[in-house]
């Protein structure tokens, strides 16, 4: 390899991107309520005190729903949209998809207030419920992405062939396309599952108060005394988001390497 | 598949229209009513008739919400160049120094970050930066300094500094994709056509890769732009951006038309720069025919 400049670069860069998250085990298990270098020693003391807040708890139950919910109903929209514009053509698709695809260029701010504004003139009571059909909107866009490129891997010829063997639409796609892109469907799960338990603006002003794990964290760490425990927390957290996102990762090569597996044995 | 047209047409809008129906119902109605609200007269909490183009008049003559507008802008703008300028070579070296094998490997050390909660990124810096923060208190600790620098009270320049980090691994991918790209063989050409290396980057590499650049300052600018939570933490709230003064204007004042219009401004602001950014983009795809 050659460039070192370019290389020492990369890394530096590498290391102003990680370098706050690197303090978050470094003083999660260190033994000071002050935090700051030097170190004073190891403990477990944060996070037992984490695991022992009963409101965290509750706020991290209700994140949880929250993010099975969104993840479930946006990887179902997603899949109903990534399918019928990789497979069909039909008018006014462009715009549908355009429309779909809107919060993605959209400030989320811009997304919760006009959906505030709302559920506020109807007189709808923001609960657990508002937060997931708002974050519903935020996710879906990455679902429909994660899901095209899966149903687009896809080869064409495997569902004729079912077809023209006697299987109906239905068991076609139950039979054949979900297996194929059911990789793509999990990964599209993991990653609208990440983006929801972490979302605050949508979490903060469709919850209307409500103890979820985004918005507690925000108003935590405001408390010095607090900073320690919450940084028990993220650490956490983290380990949970890299876990989750490798998985998701895995899941999506595999899918490709399946379809794409497939489609050379079809040339062949 | 023997499908006519119309029943091609009537199968692909009977797949989409359970997600066609919850954007247009959730997504579409509400911005459209965003839309009206802009031109209905109202005060605290009230909405009415007549329709009225006076909130657009107040925006124009009040200088409060032009200066926000204009301070959001600035920031974005400039979180947008910082974040590019240091993507570029990161990108440049993934690209055309790193074995083919060990690609993804390096795209996924500079993404996991971004996949990190967005808050807790947030809140380190503020718990890095802030009064008795990690870096003053480790400094008076050390004996090298005996003032608080207390940086996160520095407002703007504290507000870029960690949004220019927060959104830092989103400008990379772009760029190394456009780079992925970029020829090979015409490099090879360059140089033996007897240019210098650094010649063959500005005239073949630097505009074939401006597409990817194009669309990394498009993925910064507009998260940027309407970010809430930085300006509300670190810049202790003392510097308001566009999400943090439509909170106001909707939440707290309740003043549903005036914020509307502000809101309808923001966008059609956010707007009009992305479409420049795509202009430019179709102007450099259109010099490659």
């Amino acid at each position: 390899m050659k460039a070192p400049w370019l290389r020492s670069f990369t890394l530096l860069y590498l290391v102003f991107l990680y370098s706050p998250i690197i303090l978050l085990p470094i003083f999660a298990f260190n033994d000071s309520k002050v935090v700051a270098f030097p170190l004073t020693g190891f403990t477990l003391g944060w996070f037992r005190e984490m695991f022992s807040d009963v409101n965290l708890r509750i706020a991290a139950k209700n994140s949880l729903i929250i993010a099975l919910s969104v993840a479930t109903l946006s990887t179902i929209l997603g899949i109903f949209a990534a399918r019928a514009s990789v497979r069909y053509r039909f008018p006014g698709k462009a715009a549908i998809m355009g429309l779909i695809m809107l919060p993605l260029v959209l400030p989320e701010m811009i997304v919760a207030m006009a959906l505030l504004v709302v559920l506020l003139s109807m007189g709808v009571p923001l609960s657990l419920f508002t937060v997931i059909i708002g974050q519903v909107l935020i996710c879906t866009p990455f679902a429909v992405a994660i899901l095209t490129s899966a149903f687009q891997s896809l080869d064409r010829s495997l569902e004729e062939a079912a077809m023209d063997l006697g299987e109906t639409q239905w068991s076609t796609f139950r039979l054949i396309v979900l297996p194929l892109v059911m990789p793509g469907i999990l990964s599209s799960f993991l990653i609208c599952f990440t983006i929801a338990f972490d979302e605050f603006i949508v979490a903060n002003f469709l919850g209307s108060g409500q103890p979820i794990l985004s918005v507690y964290i925000f108003g935590q760490f405001r408390f010095p005394a607090k900073v320690p425990s919450m940084l028990a927390l993220g650490t956490v957290l983290v380990c949970m988001s890299i876990i989750l996102l490798g998985f998701a990762e895995y899941m999506r090569r595999r899918g490709i390497a399946k379809a794409g597996g497939k489609d050379t044995g079809g040339f062949l | 598949m023997a499908a006519t047209p119309s029943s091609e047409a009537r199968a692909g809008l009977k797949l989409i229209s359970p997600t066609a129906i919850y954007v247009i119902l959730l997504l579409a109605v509400p911005l459209a009513t965003v839309l009206v609200y802009s031109v209905m007269t109202g005060g605290r909490g009230i909405v009415s008739l007549p329709l009225t183009i006076d909130n657009y008049a107040q925006l124009w003559s009040k200088s409060v919400y032009g200066y926000i507008m204009f301070k959001s802008l600035m920031v974005a703008l400039t979180v947008t160049f910082i974040t590019v300028i240091l993507a570029y070579p990161v990108a440049y070296f993934v690209s055309f120094h790193v074995k083919p094998d060990r690609k993804s490997l390096w795209l996924f050390l500079i993404t996991i970050p971004f996949w990190t909660s967005y808050i807790i990124r947030v809140s380190l810096w503020f718990v890095i930066l802030g009064y008795d923060g990690v870096l003053d208190k480790t400094l008076m600790g050390l004996g090298i300094m005996n003032t608080q620098l207390n940086f996160s009270s520095y407002g703007i320049p504290a507000i870029i500094f960690v949004l220019a980090h927060a959104y830092a691994p989103f400008a990379v991918l772009p760029i190394f994709v456009s780079l992925e790209k970029v020829d090979r063989s015409l490099l090879e050409a360059g140089q033996d056509l007897g240019e210098s290396r650094w010649i063959t980057f500005l005239r073949v590499t630097l505009p074939l890769s401006m597409p990817g650049v194009i669309a990394a300052a498009l993925i910064v600018f507009i998260p940027t732009v309407g970010d809430y939570v930085t300006p509300k933490l670190v810049g202790d709230g003392k510097e308001p951006m566009i999400a943090n003064f439509i909170e106001t204007q909707l939440l707290k004042l309740q003043n549903f038309p005036q914020g509307s219009a502000f809101a309808v401004a923001s966008m059609l602001m956010v707007g009009i720069v992305s479409v420049a950014f795509v202009l430019l983009n179709r102007r450099f795809i259109g010099g490659q025919k």
